[in-house]
Parts: C-alpha cells; structure tokens; sequence
C-alpha cells in the first residue's frame, strides 16, 4: 500500500510541475467550454511551434485564480464567453494593454476594448424565436415591443441571472436608462410563459412544443439544432423562424467571446501571437464551422445556415458600455421577478 | 463532558492537551478557505443587503430551508426503511438489492437532474408520448414539473439516501438479539419493536446519514441551478459573482454554515451522553424474518423503487443519449480522464480517511467539548457550496505562495514561483475540506461500536493513546475505515467545481468533460463522460458491498 501510495504521490509532483517545464509555450485560462477549442491550440502549435496549456473553467473563477495567484501567476491569456466577464476582469486589473496592427486591423472597434485590454474573437447575437404556425414574422419587431400585453402568456426566455440577459438588459439600461430598461424587464416578466428554467435550447423547444410563442435566444443555439441530425430536433427545428430585432432602430444586441493578455503574462509575446492566431482566417473559420459563431474577421464568412439568416444590422454599442451595466441589471432582475 | 476519573492516569493532562491539539488542528485546515475568504472581502456592502433583505432573499431562505428540510426527510425515511428492511427480513431477491441499493452513490445529482428533465420535460419523450396517446395539447393536462423545488428534492433523495440507508442498515444488523427479542417476548408487534427499540438504538447512525444528505443538499449548485430553484447557495453565487460583491457573499456563507453548525450541535448535544454501546456480540444477532406473499412483494418494492428511480431510469436515459451521438471522447481521451479523476479520488480517499481517524481518535480521548466542536467546525465544508471552498483555498494557497516566494527572495534573492498553487495539492486540500464530514461520520459510527472497555484495558496494559489506536482500534476499525475511503472516492469522482478551478494545466477530469459538455447545451454529448463517471463509481460502490457483506457475515 504504501508504494503504491509514494508512486501515486510522485506522478501527482510530476504532473503538478509538467506544465513550469518547456520553453516555447502559452499559458491560457479559457472560460469557453467548446471541447472543439482543442482543435484551436493545436492549429497554433502547428502554425508556430508554441506549445499551449490550458485550464478551462467558469470566467469569474478563473479570475479570482489570476488574482490570487499575484505575480507569479502563470496565466498568460485570459479567454470568456461574455463581454461582462472582459469587462469585469478589465475593472479588476488583470489585463495589460496591447496594441497590435493585427487586431486592430481587423476586429471592428465596437467590438473590442478602447484601451486595447481585450478584443472579441466571435460573436453572437439575441434574436428573437417564433412559432411559425402561430406567429408572423411582421408582428415582431423589437426586443422593447416583447414587453407589450399583447404576448401575455407566450414568451420564454432563461433565467435573469444568466449573464447573456443581464448584457442584454445592461444594453438596454445603456440605450434606455434604468427606469426604462425596469419597466421594460417588468413588462416582460409578466408575459412570460412560464417560470425561467433550463437554458436557450430548451426555450427553442418549448416555443416548438407550444408552450409559448417566442423565445429570446442565441443565434448558435437555433444554429445548431438546424445543423442537427437527429430527427427530433430537426422536427424542432421546422417549426420555428428567427427574428432579428430592432433592425430598425439601433440593430440587434450582440455579446462577444474574447481574449485579453493577463498583466503579468510571463509570455507576452506568444500570448499576443495566439490572440492574433484567433483572429487568423484560418482559426475564425474554425470557430464559425464548430461553435457556430460570428467571425470578427470580416473576411471570414459566417456557416451556411447563419448566413442564410441574412445580412443583419448590428447595435454599434460597445461591448464594454453594457458590460459595465451589469450589477444594475442584476437588480432589476430581483425587483422584477426575473428570476 | 470530561471525564472526572481522568486524573488517575499520570500522563491524562498530555494526552488531553494533544487530543485537543489534533483537533484544533484539523478544525482550522478545514476553516482555513472560509475565513480567508471573510477576511479578503473588504469591499464595502452598498446597501446591497438592504437589497436583497426586500427582494430575493426570504425566497432564497424558504426554498433553501425546505429543500434542506424535505431531502433530509427523504433521505432519512428511504434509507431507514430500505436499512431495516434488508437487515431484519429475508425475501426473493434480498441479497441482490442490499447491493443494489447503493447504486445511487456513483451517480451525480447533476446528471440526474438532467436526465430526468431531458425524459420528464413538456418537450421530452414521456409527455409527447402522452400528448400523442390521448390527443392532448398544452393545458389539457396536468403533469408534474420536474424543474421545481419538488424535482430538486426528488433528485437530490434518490441520490443521498444510501448514507443512511448504508450507516442504518449496520446499525439495524448489530443491534443484538437481546434487545429486539426482550421486545417481543414483552408482546410487542415489529411495529412498535420497531419505533421504541430499534429505531432509538439506531438514532446516531440515521442521524448522522441524514447529516449528510442536509448538508449535501445545501451546499448543491448543479442541480438547482438546473432546475431554476433559487436557493441559498445559488444566491452566494450571484451575489459574488454578477453584483460582484465578495463580501457580502462571504458574509451569507458564514450565515448559511452558522445555522448547519447550530443544527448538527443542537443534534449531537440533545443526545448527551445517553451513548448506546451496544456489546460487540458477533453470534447473536436477532433471527431474520422470512417474509412470503405479499410481505415479499412490499419488501422488493420498498427495496426496488429507490433504485429505480436513484439509478436505473437515470442511467438507461444516458446510455439512451450515448446511442444517439456518435462519440464525444475518443478511446484514449476517456481513458485518461477516467485515469485522473480515479487517480485523485485515490489520493483525496487516502488523505481525508487518515484525518479524520487521527479527528475521531481525538474525540474518543474525552477531552472536554474543545475537539467535539472542533470536528463538528471541521465538518461543515460538506455544507460549503464546492466553488466557495475552491476561492477560499485560492486565497489561502496564494497567500502561502506568495509568503513564500517573498520569503525566499528576501533571504536568497531568488523567487520560488508558485509552490502549491496550480498543483494536486491544492486540489487534495480542497477535497479535504470538502468531504472530511463523510468519512468522520462512517469513523464515528465505526468507533460507536467500540466499547469504552477495550480502551481502558488497553491503557491498563501500558498502550499510550497512539499504541492504542494502532493495535487495538486500527483492527477493530478495518471495514469502518474502508466504508469511509469509499465513501470519499465516489464523492471525489462526481466533485466538480474545486477540480475544475484548482487544477493544474491540460488535466482533465470526466466531471470536467461532462460540465464543459452539458454547460454548453450538448446534454446528448456530455452522456458518456456521465456514465463513465457513474461506471469508475461503481467500482468503489461493488468494493463497499463486499465489504458489507464481510462485515454482516463476520
């Protein structure tokens, strides 16, 4: 037992320590949890020979590792699925600026930080999902009119503290003020369909089983299930239609996937070379193909079945702006009974 | 509670100071995470409690009351009846539940939460089967929502009551025939033998098993959250995290483990000293009833349906997902994720098993309230929501680690980096905190069984304190000892957040692959890491049964 239990002790040291060993090599924190991501570093070794470690985990806690960690923090580069999370870490002081040609060639201003702390990799938009047997397209139109009586009882979204609500009521807040953006929130509770439960795939469905009319929800979520295979959600997927709202007004709301460069990157270098890999051709066609994002890239097209969607007109409000809006979207939440 | 005839041994005086030393000890490792938390969170409360205090938190505190609340009832009652069952009585198919039973144990109640919405839910296959059946539309019908406070009870039940199930059925199987036979020859029916002898013989073992299906439950994210139950602990979460408010979050967790430790206190305490030794009497036990007809059949059904419901319908579901997909892990993949997470469920099994018999040893020497306390303290990381305890040790290690990088660059100019941070040993310690309570409570029961007698004898015959546990508790303690390593292993196999956040680079775990699959939607993805998991857990959860069957045979 005891050798057995000293063998165990030394494979747990070496694994511990595997990751201070070799030279060439980038340190990332990635709170994506897309399995299809390992595809991504291993394209970067191919095309640079720097090898990439990786811990994935939940944004916020990967944050309070960084801070904890101080400057001996191994974290080079810091990755989340919402600009919230950037914009929090921002705030915290975990990330250094950096100016790049690359990045700021290609990835549109709205859409990365002024300062140069983080920049978006892909992006998503909230659309708006309906019945096609029991809505028209014509009478949608915005994500203010979904408040109105009129869908009293048809309207499902997930919960309020997810964070792709709280963004899309922090842009609200941004556009509208907060007295508006509650009475928004408010309207738009006493409509729903039902309590919030489970997360945007099952809004789709249930918008397909009639449990409601219209759903608010991410565009890779419908895009998937239209890709699906399987024949129950490809019935699914038949049933309903996607609305992209406020085309005529400021656009469709629309967060962000980003990276940023930790502070105290030990590899600054090859940490701003991956960032720049991200936003290669190469690697936006990836991430368009598999987790079915937009590209930042403007040169990359989106999938197919997105771009069947059509072109669509986005809100030009920075990401940064509704980001920094969350803690009072929070609390809308609570005193409307979003919960 | 210290002994008055202690001082008739002229080494008492050390031997208490030592056992109160090991328990302190102990106690503060365990705090360590929580009060570094409290301490770092120094931001100002903006009147966020003022806030919550109107809006959401009496639901918080309701819902988390019942669940807590209404699974320890569950939990206590399925597990006591399914103990009593399999111990007092014989029927077809007895000897194949008693393992059976134990199932739930390798299956996370996260997974189970998922898997029952994916089969219950109004766009699942058993309404759709209905709607199809009868001709029904929404609102014709009413169907139980499994994503209410009622599912999150329901889920987490089935899944922790083979603790009590696991600690009543021992305590049931040596309660010695004496006790239940004097019951009986004074005229009383199994009921009444049931609800004045046994079940008070039995109270600190089913006590201590619905302690932990409580605590389980109040420290649960995975599964309310999934099912949209605003609770306690999902309230910490957001109040850290998306009003960005550490303190405040720090200061409900302190609240929340407040009230656990005046519950598990008010519990130990309302027993007193009224300890029940029963002798250690391996050829007597009371005579097992052989139970035909309909006695049978209530018995396989009382029997079967926990594990129905626990794991056969939950795993059928998954293995039905995995058909479904092609596969998410390659050969290799699921090999070495099953490899580590096996691996730190071995190591975290060995650890926290070896505490807390130094925790218990120190408890059995009397010395005062101090290491009673001190252990009950040491315990309530099972009611600490897992992501607390990782910050809090994230906090805790950083300090060290940068205490000791400074240390060494002060006295010898070079830095030493990271020495626990990013390392297994972070990821050892959080499970240390975290799972301490479940291999203390199987000791406990373990050491209950033993007599204050043979301690006495022992110190009479010249053993010291140490001497004693090894050559006469250690043997005594063999199967109890196992009972809490497994225990330890099948937590540490389905544990999710402190792994995820503490571990080192590129290690990955098959709790991790499920998460990072069924977190971003792809349920039918993330079943085959699941039934990996439930797969290695039943490895540990088949060792447990042996080992049971050992202990009622011996």
């Amino acid at each position: 037992m005891s050798r057995l239990a000293s063998m165990l002790a030394t494979g747990a040291l070496v694994l511990g320590f595997a990751a201070a060993a070799s030279a060439q090599e980038v340190n990332v924190y990635n709170g994506r949890h897309y399995s299809t991501d390992t595809e991504l570093w291993t394209g970067f070794t191919k095309a640079t020979g720097i090898k990439v470690n990786v811990i994935e985990g939940d944004a916020d806690q990967l944050i309070q590792r960084i801070k904890s960690e101080g400057s001996n923090s191994p974290a080079d580069v810091l990755i989340t699925v919402d600009a919230g999370r950037l914009g929090f870490a921002a705030r915290e002081g975990i990330f250094q600026p950096v100016r790049s040609a690359g990045i700021d060639a290609i990835v549109p201003a709205s859409l990365r930080d002024p300062d140069g702390l983080w920049t978006g990799i892909a992006t998503r938009a909230r659309v708006i999902v309906f019945a096609k047997d029991r809505v028209k397209p014509g009478e949608l139109s915005t994500y203010e009119d979904l408040a109105d009586p009129k869908w009293k009882g048809k309207v499902l979204v997930r919960s309020g503290t997810h964070i792709y609500n709280l963004s899309l009521t922090g842009a609200m807040i941004a556009t509208h003020g907060e007295a508006k953006a509650e009475a928004w929130a408010r309207g738009l509770v006493a409509n729903f369909a039902r309590p919030p439960k489970g997360g945007d795939t099952d809004q789709i469905k249930a918008v397909a089983a009639g449990e409601g009319d219209v759903a608010l929800v991410n565009t890779y979520y419908v895009a998937r299930l239209i890709g699906s295979s399987k024949p129950d959600e490809k019935a699914v997927a038949d049933k309903i239609g996607v609305f992209f709202p406020n085309q005529r007004d400021r656009g469709t709301h629309v967060n962000i996937s980003g990276a940023g460069v930790v502070k105290t990157a030990k590899n600054k270098d090859n940490a701003v070379k991956l960032v720049e890999y991200l936003l290669s051709p190469e690697a936006q066609r990836y991430l368009a193909d598999t987790s079915m994002e937009f590209p930042v890239n403007p040169k990359v097209q989106p999938h197919g079945i997105l771009a069947a969607f059509g072109d669509f007109k986005v809100d030009p409000l920075n990401a940064a702006k509704f980001a920094g809006y969350q803690p009072e979207a929070l609390k809308i939440m609570d005193r409307t009974g979003w919960k | 509670m210290s002994i008055p005839a202690a001082p008739r041994f002229s080494f008492a005086p050390r031997r208490g100071a030592l056992a109160q030393g090991v328990a302190l000890v102990i106690a503060l490792l365990a705090a360590t995470p929580l009060l570094a938390l409290v301490l770092r969170s120094f931001t100002p409360t903006d009147g966020l409690w003022a806030h919550l205090a109107s809006t959401v938190l009496p639901e918080y505190v309701a819902n988390s009351l019942l669940l807590a609340l209404c699974v320890g009832l569950v939990a206590g009652v399925l597990g006591t009846a399914t103990g009593w069952t399999i111990a007092m009585y014989r029927f077809p198919g007895r000897d194949l539940l008693a393992v059976l039973l134990l199932l739930p144990l390798a299956m996370p109640a996260y997974i189970l939460a998922f898997t029952y919405t994916d089969w219950l839910q109004f766009a699942g296959p058993v309404q759709t089967w209905l709607r199809g059946l009868m001709g029904w539309r929404r609102g014709d019908y009413w169907f139980p929502d499994i994503r209410s406070l009622g599912g999150a009870i329901f889920v987490l039940g089935v899944v922790l009551y083979p603790y009590t199930y696991l600690l009543a059925r021992a305590a049931f199987a040596e309660q010695s025939a004496s006790a239940i036979e004097a019951s009986r020859m004074l005229g009383r029916g199994p009921c009444r033998t049931f609800f004045s002898v046994a079940l008070p013989l039995a109270r600190p073992a089913i006590a201590a098993g619905m302690t932990l299906a409580v605590m389980e439950a109040l420290a649960d994210f995975g599964a309310v959250t999934y099912f949209g139950v605003p609770t306690f602990t999902s309230g910490i979460f957001r109040t850290w995290f998306a009003l960005a408010n550490p303190a405040v979050a720090a200061q409900l967790s302190m609240a929340l483990l407040a009230t656990v430790l005046a519950a598990v206190l008010l519990e130990r305490f309302s027993r007193g000293d009224a300890r029940r030794h029963v002798t250690v009497d391996r050829g007597r036990r009371a005579a097992a009833i052989r139970l035909k007809g309909a006695g049978a059949l209530l018995a396989m059904l009382c029997c079967a349906l926990p594990v129905l419901a626990g794991f056969v319908v939950p795993a059928l579901v998954l293995v039905d997902l995995v058909f479904e997909t092609d596969l998410p892990l390659t050969l290799a993949q699921s090999v070495g994720f099953a490899g580590n997470s096996a691996l730190l469920a071995l190591l975290s099994g060995l650890l926290v098993v070896a505490v807390a018999l130094f925790a218990s040893h120190a408890v059995r020497q009397r010395a005062g309230v101090l290491p009673v306390v001190a252990t009950r303290i040491a315990m309530l990381g099972y009611a600490t929501p897992g992501a607390v305890v990782a910050v809090g040790i994230l906090i805790a290690i950083g300090g060290f680690d940068a205490g000791v990088d400074g240390l060494s660059r002060a006295l010898f100019g070079v830095g030493t980096g990271l020495v626990l941070g990013g390392t297994l040993v972070a990821i050892l310690y959080g499970h240390l905190v975290r799972f301490f309570a479940v291999a203390q409570g199987a000791l406990d029961a373990g050491y209950a069984r033993i007599g204050p007698g043979l301690d006495a004898a022992a110190r009479t015959l010249g053993r010291t304190a140490f001497g004693t546990l090894r050559d006469v508790h250690l043997p005594l303690l063999r199967g109890s000892l196992l009972t809490a390593g497994i225990l330890v292993f099948a937590d540490v196999m389905k544990e999710l957040p402190l792994t995820m956040i503490l571990r080192p680079f590129n290690f990955e775990t098959l709790a991790v692959a499920a998460y990072q699959r069924a977190t971003t939607e792809r349920l039918d993805e993330a079943a085959l890491p699941a039934l990996l998991i439930v797969l290695v857990g039943l490895v540990p959860v088949w060792l447990l049964a042996r080992q049971l069957g050992r202990q009622v045979r011996g």
